[in-house]
């Protein structure tokens, strides 16, 4: 824990602003329902390589952050980012050893999950969207997720080797 | 791998973490309700929104950024063409804005004459939308204007062709608006010609309105402007909000099956305008009728 304690906290927390970030940027209309949940990518990751740091504590003050970005109802994507992080720590030993194609597969279903969450929160309190916004960051998330971990690992090098 | 082996040797180890997780999911769902059904968390809100500020502007930057590069290298030609373009174009406006006031002082000669609550005027003020994409499942837009320039929920936002959406939540220094394109938004409209009072819903699309409360037997025509009726109370009366595209009268139904477009590019828009309404002196006279007695007959 030592060497990824203070010193290496920095990095992961530029890649929650970056995702956070990315997920306000403005996309062109057809895009949009297909923008890739970086900030769920972005805290999967961390929790399954770093958990006892990133867990669901971050996920549920990310998801708050996240919540008041993007206008939602206060709670929303704290309550399901707190979620999906719970299941990834839970399995986070099976997870890093999967190869990469089951890896995503995993992911994937996690994205799901994450969206069903979201989907069935808004059913509750009345709110309608196509049911393309639900898929449409489940299937583009899972698509990025390679590119985004061989990014991210790039980071835990520096984290938990670098000085 | 030294530190990732320290760091999860015993997965068993990470303390309390299904503890933790149901008091977050408690603390969400407490969070969740107090929001969603008494809106008691506003300066929560401004107070996290504060933080995402900077994000904003950060993402918003090279947007604006390139705007003023567009702008400052515009060729000469082009500037020209627009200078007079508009120099034409405010000629008009002005010309019309001549005629518009001797009508203005008129109407307020005819309506003191029938003792009609005064045309109130309204203030406005022009705002930017931010570009920052804000609540994928709505049609919502970030605009820099906030609490501390004197935005307010239910505020209406229009454009220089028509109505756009309202105030949702204002935040210190920037808002979030609801268009009236989305599925959630309704806007109680009146037909232009006829003073025929409706509904007008938003549908998801950009270009598209419905009025699912017309009836068959309605006077409504394709091409019809429909401007606010200020009956809900939210916005001001006689603002352009839409063109009615189709009708389709359907003898079994008991309403027809009416589509419209909306007068702004509500897709397009960069700048808007908040509208500030005076407060209407008829509410502020006392009323003497309980609120179950008939309308007062105006003659």
């Amino acid at each position: 824990m030592s060497r990824a304690g203070r010193a290496g906290r920095l990095p992961v927390i530029l890649t929650i602003i970056l995702s956070l970030m990315l997920m306000v940027m403005p996309l062109p209309d057809w895009a949009m329902p297909f923008r890739p949940d970086w900030v769920a990518l972005t805290l999967i990751y961390w929790a399954m390589m770093l958990p006892r740091t990133w867990s669901v504590g971050t996920a549920w003050l990310i998801g708050i952050v996240l919540d008041v970005a993007q206008g939602t109802i206060l709670g929303q994507h704290a309550l399901a980012l707190c979620f999906i992080v719970f299941i990834t720590v839970r399995f986070h030993l099976l997870m890093r050893v999967f190869p990469m194609q089951q890896l995503t597969v995993t992911v994937f279903a996690i994205l799901a999950l994450y969206q069903f969450v979201l989907f069935w929160i808004n059913g509750v309190a009345g709110v309608d969207a196509p049911l393309v916004n639900y898929w449409g960051p489940v299937i583009s998330g899972a698509l990025f997720w390679p590119v985004v971990s061989l990014l991210f690992s790039g980071v835990r090098q520096r984290v938990q080797h670098g000085r | 791998m030294v530190a990732s082996r320290t760091d999860s040797s015993n997965p068993a180890r990470i303390p309390a973490l299904g503890v933790r997780l149901i008091v977050l999911l408690f603390a969400s769902i407490i969070l969740m309700v107090l929001d969603h059904r008494q809106n008691h968390l506003g300066a929560v809100r401004q107070t996290i929104g504060a933080a995402v500020y900077p994000l904003q502007v950060i993402v918003d930057a090279p947007f604006r950024l390139w705007e003023w590069v567009r702008d400052s290298t515009a060729d000469r030609n082009q500037l020209q063409l627009e200078l007079s373009r508009l120099q034409v174009e405010r000629l008009l406006t002005n010309a019309r804005l001549q005629r518009m006031t001797a009508l203005e002082a008129e109407n307020a000669r005819l309506r003191d004459l029938l003792d009609a609550r005064a045309q109130v005027r309204d203030e406005v003020r022009v705002a930017e939308i931010m570009a920052v994409d804000a609540n994928p499942y709505r049609h919502n837009i970030v605009i820099d204007i906030g609490e501390r320039e004197g935005a307010y929920d239910g505020q209406s936002i229009v454009d220089v062709t028509g109505v756009i959406g309202q105030i949702i939540e204002t935040g210190l220094t920037t808002s979030q608006a609801m268009l009236i394109s989305d599925p959630s938004h309704s806007l109680p409209v009146e037909v232009n010609r006829n003073g025929l009072r409706t509904i007008a819903n938003g549908t998801g699309e950009f270009g598209r309105l419905v009025l699912p409360f017309v009836t068959n037997n309605a006077d409504i025509r394709p091409g019809d402007l429909l401007v606010t009726s200020g009956l809900g109370g939210a916005f001001p009366a006689g603002y352009p909000v839409a063109v009615v595209d189709t009708v389709n009268r359907i003898p079994q139904e008991p309403f027809a099956d009416v589509t419209a477009t909306p007068a702004a590019a509500l897709d397009q828009v960069r700048e808007v305008m908040l509208i500030w309404s005076s407060p209407e002196p008829r509410d502020e006279e006392p009323r003497d009728k309980k609120p179950g007695d008939e309308e007062p007959n105006d003659e």
